[in-house]
């Protein structure tokens, strides 16, 4: 076998010095059991010698009666590296926030050295549980055994992504709604949208606890869903005293870097503008211990991120500025079906949410789901006066008004 | 084969609440503040007064079942069986023994896992798969992470001051898997060479009609040759986006003369002073010089340095050059400034200086 053995990764071995942990480290100690991590090793290290990638264009493999969950893939080298002609990826939905037991994890790497690799990557950028790398013949008993241990393959393809958040309430004060149980809601509510893709593309929920925004929703998910409140911020004025004789600037660090100035420290007494305050958290992120997010807690809604494929990156708007975010979420689930409606009908082959409404425009996007048209949705109204108005006054309209008054 | 009725399909995964340690469930939503205890170590606080301490170690995110097992094993000794991972690859352990802190940090140091990422500190590298396992990579994904972080290890065990958070992210293509568009430093594989297709394949493996709608710049047309129906492409209307390849495997695009990385700077995604931005544009090309790519590591480590001498407190790198101009940023970074830099795409005259504020 070319260049599988101890040796014959010379450029990769490189990357095991230096203080960072290495991948090669983890896929040579694979290796010592699994001849496919040794040929992946050996194909990998071909590809820093040839500057090029060795996989092919993915191919339709799944477990039976699922459209998604399993990545195809196939390497170009396959005389070469048989053990990983095909190598394919399988998409485990995770617990909401990562939470593991080590029983869960043991369980997981028992069912993966069994039928695969015994790679993984926790996690992938969705967030999904990543076994990397398996045969055909393997998918299906992998997928019973995940599913015999209470674990399911999360989305890939024209689907529902699977949708994740951050730490939320687990172990975060700032969450603004309870982030892991509006992820496993959603999860649970649209399995069939999650494991059946009938979307023109890829549809992703990301759920922020606060404008932090830890899962980087605004910029990653066609629905961000950011904790916020409306009330006031929660000051604890000995804790800001605290703070300011523990060393703290507190014109400098605090008032200062406060995007709408909204805050005053006298001396004594921190006053906060509440009205003014865009709850930016940069205050709350430098006191934590005196400051906190008001007690009317919920989520602004935000719609159409997504990367430059095919028409550009957006950062997903403003869609709804507050909504309570309470179990069982109807509200949100409404606008949610109202939205997938539209876009499967409207939305052309790969073209994302956001795109949509790029190409048809917010105002009617809004008008077609049934959502006013509100001022917090734009940063600034519009500049370009080519306004289509939709309706226009004839001759004797006032009088036909009249008679259908009387 | 089984039966589909014997099956279990649409079950979802493990309810999070079987996953929780005994601390959490008790105090969920009822977390008062937390404070940073030291490098890579965190306090929560309830208001019940209990205390849940946080390490935080770097993962390479590439875990085989062996380290997985090793960090079970970690939590069963110092956390009765709890951990986390965070949405940057970094795993978490929970522990409500003070005591037990400095015991684990020192088994995850002999593991082979710094501690850190806490604070204002560069944390660990969001990425994509790369050559290990994807069709579309431009460059190597993990091996780039590794040889940036070697260097920016000190960074991430919080050793030297910084002015603020510092987000890196590394995509292997323009599909951004990793979505680092909005990072304070994103790497990026880029493609400069137009697809070349398999004309004899193409009409066998691909739908023209698709493959010609799927280009944003409506570069591909039909074409026949050898009287097999394929398409042909007006190479000055490519951006590399790669759109067509993602539809059609007949048109490769990988080419080890010309993929290579760009650098973008200044984004972020976090509302915390000013509101969330994309990153633009710092270096067009840098070449796939693997294993270690060092061109990519220092022009990471001149960006670090040059934001970490010159940004104010709490700054982020888009803040810091909003602050200073993009003039003074190329200046500061002795970065050349060139016709990629300006863009030429949809809305691109929005990002024209359409003003005489210029400092001279």
């Amino acid at each position: 076998m070319a260049d599988a053995g101890q040796n014959g990764t010379p450029l990769l071995d490189e990357l095991e010095k230096g203080p960072w942990p290495s991948f090669v480290t983890q896929i040579k100690e694979m290796a010592e059991e699994k001849e496919e991590c040794r040929q992946l090793l050996g194909l990998l290290e071909r590809s820093y010698r040839e500057k090029i990638g060795h996989w092919k264009h993915g191919g339709i493999v799944g477990v039976m009666g699922y459209g998604g969950g399993v990545i195809g893939r196939y390497s170009d080298l396959q005389e070469e590296f048989p053990e990983i002609a095909h190598f394919h990826t399988l998409r485990v939905n995770m617990p909401s926030g990562w939470f593991y037991t080590s029983d869960a994890l043991r369980t997981l790497c028992d069912i993966w050295d069994r039928h695969g690799s015994g790679l993984t990557n926790m996690h992938g950028s969705t967030g999904d549980i990543i076994l990397l790398g398996t045969k055909t013949d393997e998918l299906e008993p992998t997928f019973k055994e995940l599913t015999d241990n209470d674990f399911d393959l999360g989305g890939s393809g024209s689907d529902m992504r699977t949708p994740s958040c951050c730490v939320g309430p687990a172990r975060c004060e700032w969450a603004c709604y309870d982030t892991l149980n509006l992820t496993n809601d959603l999860t649970q509510t649209f399995q069939d949208e999650l494991h059946r893709p009938a979307f023109p593309y890829k549809f992703k929920f990301k759920c922020s606890g606060c404008p932090n925004d830890c899962v980087a929703s605004i910029a990653r998910a066609d629905m961000s869903i950011i904790g916020t409140w409306r009330d006031e911020i929660q000051i604890d004025q000995s804790e800001v005293q605290a703070a300011v004789d523990g060393g703290l600037d507190i014109v400098e660090d605090v008032c200062s870097r406060c995007p709408t100035k909204c805050m005053v420290w006298d001396g004594n007494q921190l006053e906060i503008d509440d009205t003014n305050c865009v709850k930016c958290m940069h205050c709350i992120n430098v006191m934590p211990k005196a400051l906190r997010p008001g007690k009317d807690r919920g989520a602004t809604i935000l719609l159409g991120a997504k990367a430059p494929i095919v028409d550009g990156a957006l950062l997903s708007s403003v869609l709804v500025p507050f909504m309570k975010m309470e179990p069982p979420y109807e509200e949100l689930k409404d606008l949610v079906e109202r939205i997938w409606d539209f876009w499967g009908e409207n939305g052309k082959n790969r073209e994302r949410c956001g795109e949509l409404i790029q190409r048809v425009g917010l105002g009617n996007f809004l008008e077609e789901i049934e959502v006013e048209p509100l001022v917090e949705m734009v940063a600034h109204p519009r500049e370009n006066p080519y306004v289509f108005y939709e309706e226009y006054f004839e001759e004797g309209d006032d009088d036909e008004e009249e008679e259908d008054d009387a | 084969m089984a039966m589909a009725t014997d099956r279990k399909t649409d079950i979802g995964p493990p309810h999070y609440e079987t996953m929780l340690p005994p601390i959490i469930k008790e105090n969920y939503g009822k977390w008062k503040y937390h404070e940073n205890v030291k490098s890579g170590v965190l306090v929560h606080v309830g208001e019940s007064g209990d205390r849940l301490y946080t390490v935080r170690a770097a993962s390479p995110r590439l875990l085989g079942t062996k380290r997985i097992r090793a960090f079970a094993a970690l939590a069963d000794k110092y956390c009765a069986g709890h951990l986390r991972f965070t949405s940057r690859n970094n795993v978490e352990f929970l522990l409500t023994d003070e005591s037990l802190i400095d015991p684990l940090i020192e088994d995850l140091k002999e593991l082979g896992h710094p501690v850190g990422g806490v604070g204002n500190v560069i944390s660990n590298v969001v990425h994509t798969q790369g050559w290990i396992h994807c069709h579309s990579a431009a460059t190597d994904a993990s091996g780039v992470v590794k040889a940036v972080m070697d260097d920016l290890c000190d960074h991430f065990e919080g050793k030297k001051n910084l002015p603020g958070k510092l987000r890196v992210a590394l995509a292997c293509c323009l599909n951004m898997c990793g979505a680092v568009h909005c990072s304070d430093i994103a790497i990026l594989g880029i493609h400069r060479r137009p697809p070349r297709a398999d004309n004899a394949t193409l009409n066998k493996v691909c739908e023209i009609p698709n493959v010609i709608a799927s280009c944003p710049t409506a570069a591909i047309g039909t074409a026949s040759v050898d009287g097999n129906p394929t398409v042909e492409i007006e190479e000055e209307l490519c951006m590399f986006c790669g759109n067509c390849f993602s539809v059609c495997p007949a048109l490769p695009m990988a080419d080890p003369l010309n993929d290579g990385v760009s650098i973008w700077v200044g984004g972020k995604v976090s509302n915390a002073r000013s509101e969330p931005m994309f990153s633009k544009l710092a270096i067009p090309f840098l070449p796939n010089n693997p294993p270690r790519w060092p061109e990519v590591v220092e022009a990471v480590r001149n960006l670090v340095d040059v934001w970490a001498a010159n940004a104010r407190k709490y700054e982020r790198m888009g803040e810091f050059i909003e602050r200073i101009g993009w003039p003074r940023f190329f200046k500061l970074t002795g970065l050349e400034f060139s016709k990629e830099h300006i863009d030429d795409f949809k809305h691109a005259g929005l990002t024209y200086k359409r003003s005489a504020q210029l400092r001279h």
